[in-house]
């Protein structure tokens, strides 16, 4: 199982990648063996079996709405590469 | 002909004091990224905790717009990246949200008879994202900043079924449901503020048996103006491409407001490629049926019974109750003015009239004007009590209205009342009298006519403060004694 390259490169452009053309070929043979060995699933039956979305039995957990205290604008911006005042910088986003 | 096929995505951030996933404040226009903390900016091991009040919230849009509130509902992940989602994902509700399948039935207009009700598809609750400001220069220079206060806001999405034909049903739409949310207090609408915003979708056929042309979503829509703007040119641009044999092809387009054109946006990911897929950090909410009578419990009273009530306890026609419950702001006024005082039908004639003409000369609402309700009723039983008369009051309701003053003060000051006192009146009678010796004996030889010369003089002796009235009988009086 292999995954064609157009596939790869639409993955590869969603996640804001850019890949070679080696990387593109090796990425999609390991994408199909991910696949192919997550497909082993299948040979379950789960007829009647509700999917498992959490594996803790818990619902309802909220919180009340009361303002608790905020990161220090120093600290928000401590990770980021690029900073300008107090907002964080990147590239020009182009429409 | 063709036909219009419009639907609408709405958001609305709800009046909240924190973010829906954190504690950070959603106070508007502070510092920036100065409300963020681990979760809202998407740290590491960061756990969202989902707050309460935003679930009442939704269930409460949910119930006034006549939707099933779903017994579960989950959250998912929409998965895209972009510099204002500071975790590469959007969490928000694609399988099961709060509530579905409703309506809202627009209010009648005087154009159309039959009411016209928009299906609602969905009403859901999301996150909002940051906000992107975009700098000057272009080229390699250029670069955007980003702050995260906004990002985490609680967010509502009202999702329109396409049943919208024309530019006056979605705009009756976005004023009958900013109403609606308005009334139950769940956002502030303040699109100034980003706090209600739209995207539209639209497409026409050459009629209505046939199937439906690709739609065409229109984004970066901030004001009704805008939206309606927007729908006509992109009506007008479909119609053209069509009766020019050409296809419309299915896209999402951005409104440039300063152009007044839609334009084809960058190709971005379509729905499937959002991938979402159930958030795992967030347990699904059980809405057990004894919240839901709760909250119903709790409703306030929506803009359709306030109509409905309206024209029963005040008499109004209904086209004044449609017009003073349109605004929440402007139907609470009515009815503070009726309890100062008590005729429904005089005060809603000067609302409608007058105040309604001055708003919209300065092109404000009821609650940015200076207008009180209590001066405005004050002014109403001065005139009833005759201390000003019928014209008097609109030269004191403009100095109300300009100066916010209330209208006995404003009477006082410019000595403005109608003298009402009988005394007073008498003496000029009688000065007016001495001056007019023959038209006394033209009214005792009968020419009864010679009243109303003889009240012209009273007026003018009194600078026209007397009340024409009372000089008239008090008048009758005097010359029969004669």
């Amino acid at each position: 199982m292999k995954i064609e390259k157009k596939e790869v490169e639409h993955i590869a452009r969603l996640a804001r990648l850019k890949l070679n053309e080696e990387e593109k070929e090796r990425f999609g043979r390991q994408l199909g063996q991910i696949l192919k060995y997550i497909e082993k699933l299948n040979e379950l039956n789960t007829e009647g079996v509700e999917p498992a979305l959490h594996i803790v039995p818990l619902q309802n957990i909220m919180r009340k709405d009361e303002v608790k205290d905020s990161l220090p604008v120093k600290d928000a911006l401590a990770n980021a590469p690029a900073t300008k005042g107090k907002y964080f910088k990147v590239p020009r986003i182009i429409e | 002909m063709y036909q219009t096929v419009i639907g609408l995505e709405v958001h609305a951030e709800l009046s909240l004091d924190t973010k829906i996933f954190c504690g950070c404040s959603t106070k508007f226009g502070q510092e920036p990224n100065s409300q963020t903390c681990p979760i809202c900016l998407g740290l590491p091991g960061a756990l969202p905790v989902l707050n309460e009040e935003a679930v009442k919230y939704i269930i409460k849009i949910g119930l006034a717009l006549g939707c099933r509130i779903l017994p579960e509902a989950r959250f998912d992940r929409k998965n895209y990246y972009y510099p204002d989602l500071p975790k590469n994902y959007q969490i928000s509700q694609n399988y099961l949200p709060f509530a579905v399948d409703g309506y809202l039935e627009l209010p009648p207009s005087q154009k159309k008879g039959t009411p016209i009700k928009v299906g609602i598809d969905n009403v859901h609750l999301e996150e909002d994202t940051g906000k992107n400001i975009h700098s000057e220069s272009g080229g390699r220079e250029g670069y955007s900043l980003v702050d995260f206060n906004r990002a985490g806001i609680p967010l509502v999405e009202i999702v329109t079924r396409p049943d919208m034909h024309s530019l006056e049903d979605t705009e009756s739409f976005m004023v009958s449901l900013r109403n609606i949310l308005l009334y139950l207090g769940v956002s502030n609408c303040k699109m100034e503020e980003g706090a209600l915003r739209f995207e539209a979708s639209v497409s026409i056929r050459p009629d209505e048996a046939s199937s439906l042309n690709a739609r065409v979503e229109i984004k970066n829509l901030n004001s009704f103006k805008s939206v309606l703007r927007s729908l006509q040119y992109e009506i007008e641009r479909q119609r053209r491409l069509l009766s020019g044999g050409e296809i419309v092809s299915g896209e999402t387009r951005l409104w440039d407001e300063k152009e007044g054109k839609t334009l084809t946006m960058r190709v971005k990911e379509s729905s499937p490629d959002y991938r979402y897929f159930p958030e795992p950090d967030l347990p699904p909410v059980v809405i057990k049926p004894q919240w839901i009578k709760t909250i119903r419990a709790a409703m306030p009273e929506l803009p359709a019974e306030r109509l409905r009530r309206f024209v029963k306890k005040y008499h109004l026609p209904p086209y004044d109750a449609i017009i003073l419950t349109s605004s929440k702001s402007l139907a609470d006024f009515y009815e503070e003015v009726v309890e100062g005082f008590p005729d429904g039908k005089h005060v809603s004639n000067w609302i409608m009239g007058e105040v309604l003409e001055k708003l919209k000369e300065r092109k404000i609402g009821i609650e940015e004007s200076s207008l009180t309700p209590a001066s405005l009723s004050e002014l109403l039983n001065l005139i009833k009590c005759g201390t000003i008369s019928g014209k008097m009051a609109r030269e004191v309701f403009a100095e109300m209205f300009a100066t916010g003053k209330g209208a006995g003060e404003i009477v006082k000051e410019r000595g403005l009342a109608q003298i009402s006192d009988t005394r007073k009146i008498k003496e000029t009678i009688d000065l007016i009298l001495k001056k007019n010796p023959a038209a006394i004996s033209d009214f005792q030889t009968g020419k009864k006519k010679v009243i109303a010369y003889l009240t012209g003089q009273v007026m003018k002796e009194t600078k026209g403060a007397a009340n024409p009235q009372l000089v008239n009988e008090l008048l009758q009086e005097a010359l029969q004694q004669q």
